[in-house]
């Protein structure tokens, strides 16, 4: 009687684990079919060079699809990531050179900008009272005419064996700065073929990521995202939250721009460039099966909506299709997700729960 | 004023005095003293608009005082927020519900304090915990690992309960706490307070239920106007009393006079209706001019059979026919076209019956904008015709017309919910618990109005938690249980021994 019920009770839990994580699920497959097919129609398919092209290409978008969830969970949206991605590019761009010394400060200095554009974010929308996507909108077009000051025509100046390090392998890495036997060691073969771009997303995910949303301040965000009045009246400091989604956003903002430096040895300030970022980073996050009402999704789908994304661009190469066809392509493929997010709604029988 | 309180040997654990309260240019609080010690259950009993929310709210560190002090444990304290009240052991479970619904059942009752591990939420010890708090309100069916989005309202209000028993606070206050649970969760409830009380907590509870405030009241306390009127030990003062201190005002019967002959014309009949498991064959006529009440547990199809009846189920089977023609109704709008004239007083008045940042007028239009509109365009004095003679047939207590229906206390909300549906002229109207949480002067005003519709021949059906209510009011009661409506009484057979015994399904047993 007790081992039946124990077993209910752990298939319920089972049942409830599947639920909560349906959409993660889904966008993994989805994403593991594109890269399968595409890897297996390229001629040098399943290859260290082909994973390392692919790595740097999603790096950034990725970053800035993490840094987009955060104020969608929230229930709202950030116009700026774009913006605050262009900004520490071209900020990048004139610091990431020097001795060892000045480039770590200079790295440090990039990544504190984005944290920096994302704390006033959080502080108009917090204390100016602002709607989150009109607010961003004005910080955005602010952090791209500053991006504009720093960088009014393209160019700078990269630190070569820093660009060359992190947009290649660890063998690469270790080769550059001397370690693990310049990447000879035996130990090290095992690992040393895997992108370093690939190693930074999991670092971000794991070590950023991960522990926000287990703390009390990530789990406000939710509850701010679900129920704003509830949260309040639970005694969650809304505030703090808010500022620290934000600035979270920032930061990851600032590291995607921080390595699309490193990707181009440049700097930048497109205005395109940052509004199509903006909007492919939205478009990462629903179809990483986070809800544009806030409160039900995470960081982690993103990054895999980042990746389906790019893994179409990376099909659309390979088959020369017409590149103008690859918009279409994606909008079917974003609207497919939203669809498929939609899909509950077919299966309510109360059509009340519709609105709730 | 007769104050017991002050004889009492300990000092109040918590106390008020000249507490304060205006909202513009309303006093909710007129220079209010109160008091409450531990060890003690206190209820808290006014119309609304008599000031109980507002106390609570001074209480719970929602709003501010705007004169007096409040002490607690001998101390002054000024609360800055509920965090801040939370914190020196006040929790209030409001009748808004506080649970955040994308979150699981542990998530929410640890929220205010996770337990934690390395400075991240410890996910294993929140389910231990939440467990535990569960178990303790007799909650073990509630998976804390489920969203309680997913959860019925019953549940959900039994982990809220969950949620403030987890701060382990020393002040307890329920504000309708017990209006959405299933009576067997009542009693759960009630055992539970009595036992909390004797390991030394104060609690303070609002309730219009008075046979619970009977049953587990120590002492009482009547508002009226945002005055404290008495404070009183439980039994001193008999029913009949408290109403009167509460209305301030004689009242001569509870409920208007039944009507003595029902026209034998059908407005509604339904045949052999059922959804999913919730609706089983269900035969119910409402006659033209009959109220007919839906009566039974919380939870056994009452709420889905009229939102069935209004177009809101999807893939329900069977035959509805209005005024001897059959009907199929497929959205709330086809309910309330002509030929059917459906109105539907929906259960949960702040999300389903108003928009609440609107103006009060435009609420009351909302439902009848169709009918009084010319062409593309609104006709404006028809409108503010319709709207003044609601407000007035209601007796909607207002500033203005343009004031914010959130303004208004929850009885005069629940008028306006009332009012915007009578002016679409409904022929059918269903009630889904319009009482809950109301106070007993509004109650009355709702009761007559519903004979009065009756009389001047709309037919209702009526679901309501309170049994009173379906002997007083309804010519006729459908007792449901289990989805199926296994009893129907009338005349003399209305009595609460028959509706309790056909809502435990004893019928069988019985006879």
């Amino acid at each position: 009687m007790s081992t039946e019920s124990s077993r209910h009770v752990a298939m319920d839990n089972l049942k409830i684990r599947l639920q909560k994580n349906a959409a993660l699920f889904t966008v993994i497959v989805v994403f593991l079919a594109f890269y399968a097919f595409y890897n297996a129609n390229h001629p040098r398919g399943f290859s260290t060079a082909v994973y390392i092209q692919n790595a740097n290409e999603v790096f950034a978008l990725a970053m800035v699809a993490m840094a987009q969830t955060i104020p969608v969970l929230m229930g709202g949206l950030d116009l700026s990531v774009g913006a605050i991605m262009t900004l520490v590019n071209c900020l990048a761009s004139h610091l990431l050179n020097g001795s060892p010394s000045q480039i770590a400060l200079g790295m440090l200095l990039c990544v504190l900008a984005g944290t920096a554009c994302g704390f006033l974010n959080g502080c108009v929308v917090v204390y100016g009272r602002i709607q989150p996507i009109i607010a961003t909108l004005a910080t955005g077009a602010i952090f791209m005419g500053i991006a504009l000051f720093l960088r009014p025509t393209p160019g700078g100046d990269v630190d070569g064996d820093l660009a060359w390090a992190l947009t290649n392998d660890l063998y690469e890495i270790a080769a550059t700065y001397g370690f693990a036997e310049n990447g000879e060691a035996a130990w090290f073969t095992a690992i040393s073929w895997i992108p370093v771009p690939l190693v930074l997303l999991v670092a971000a995910a794991v070590l950023v990521w991960l522990p926000f949303a287990r703390s009390v301040t990530g789990r406000s965000v939710y509850a701010i995202g679900s129920a704003e009045g509830a949260a309040y009246m639970s005694g969650l400091s809304i505030d703090r939250a808010k500022i620290a989604a934000f600035t979270l956003g920032g930061f990851f903002a600032g590291l995607g721009g921080l390595y699309l430096t490193l990707q181009t040895s440049s700097g930048n300030a497109d205005i395109p460039q940052a509004g199509a970022y903006t909007l492919n980073s939205i478009a990462a996050v629903v179809i990483g099966g986070t809800s544009l009402l806030g409160g039900v999704g995470s960081a982690i789908g993103s990054i895999f909506g980042a990746l389906v994304l790019r893994t179409i661009s990376f099909n659309f190469r390979i088959f020369e299709i017409d590149p103008l066809l690859q918009p279409l392509f994606e909008g079917v493929v974003l609207l497919a997700a939203v669809s498929l997010g939609a899909l509950a709604v077919v299966r309510v029988k109360n059509t009340l729960d519709l609105f709730r | 004023m007769n104050n017991p309180d002050e004889q009492r040997s300990p000092a109040p654990h918590l106390s008020l005095q000249g507490i304060t309260k205006r909202y513009g240019g309303v006093t909710a609080l007129d220079s209010v003293d109160f008091a409450c010690h531990t060890g003690s259950i206190h209820a808290v009993l006014g119309e609304n608009g008599a000031g109980k929310s507002t106390l609570i709210k001074i209480m719970s560190g929602v709003v501010t005082p705007d004169e007096g002090t409040l002490r607690l444990a001998g101390s002054e304290r000024q609360f800055r927020g509920p965090a801040d009240a939370n914190a020196a052991g006040i929790v209030c479970i409001f009748q808004e519900l506080s649970l955040i619904p994308d979150l699981s059942v542990a998530d929410n009752i640890c929220i205010s304090n996770p337990p934690r591990r390395l400075g991240l939420i410890d996910n294993r010890e929140q389910i231990r915990r939440a467990e535990r708090v569960l178990a303790r309100i007799q909650c073990e069916d509630v998976n804390p690992r489920s969203r309680v989005r997913d959860l019925p309202l019953s549940r959900r209000q039994m982990v809220e309960i969950a949620k403030a028993l987890s701060r382990h606070p020393s002040v307890l206050i329920l504000d309708e706490a017990t209006s959405a649970l299933t009576a067997a969760d009542v009693d759960n409830v009630l055992a539970l307070l009595r036992k909390l009380r004797d390991e030394g907590l104060a609690i303070l509870t609002i309730s219009h239920r008075m046979h619970e405030i009977e049953a587990v009241a120590d002492m009482c306390s009547v508002f009226r106007n945002g005055q404290h009127i008495e404070t009183f030990r439980e039994g001193d003062r008999s029913p009949q009393s408290i109403v009167q201190m509460m209305i301030g005002r004689e009242i001569s019967a509870h409920f208007p006079d039944k009507r003595h002959h029902v026209s034998s014309e059908k407005a509604l009949e339904v045949d052999a209706l059922n959804w999913e498991d919730r609706l089983k064959d269900i035969k119910l006529d409402v006659g033209k001019g009959e109220i007919v009440g839906l009566g039974g547990l919380d939870g056994q199809g009452q709420k889905e059979l009229l939102l069935g009846l209004f177009g809101v189920l999807r893939k329900l089977r069977g035959t509805v026919r209005i005024d001897g023609r059959e009907v199929r109704i497929r959205t709330p709008l086809d309910a309330k076209q002509a030929g059917i004239n459906m109105a539907l007083i929906p259960e949960d008045r702040k999300t389903e019956g108003l928009l609440l940042p609107m103006s009060i007028e435009d609420n009351l239009a909302l439902a009848s904008l169709q009918n009084l509109s010319r062409g593309l365009f609104v006709d404006k004095l028809a409108l503010s015709a319709a709207i003044d003679s609601g407000i007035s047939r209601m007796q909607i207590k207002a500033g203005s017309p343009q004031d914010a229906v959130s303004t208004l206390s929850g009885g005069n909300q629940q008028k306006v919910v009332i009012a915007k549906w009578l002016m679409t002229k409904p022929k059918l109207v269903l009630l889904n618990d319009p009482t809950r949480g109301i106070d007993v002067g509004t109650k009355q005003e709702i009761y007559r109005l519903l004979r009065q519709l009756a009389e001047d021949g709309v037919s209702i059906l009526i679901y309501t938690t309170d049994y009173e209510e379906l002997i007083g009011c309804c010519d006729r009661v459908a007792v449901m249980y289990d989805g199926r409506i296994v009893r129907e009484l009338q005349g003399d057979d209305i009595n609460e021994h028959n509706i309790i015994a056909s809502s435990l399904n004893m019928d069988e047993q019985l006879a």
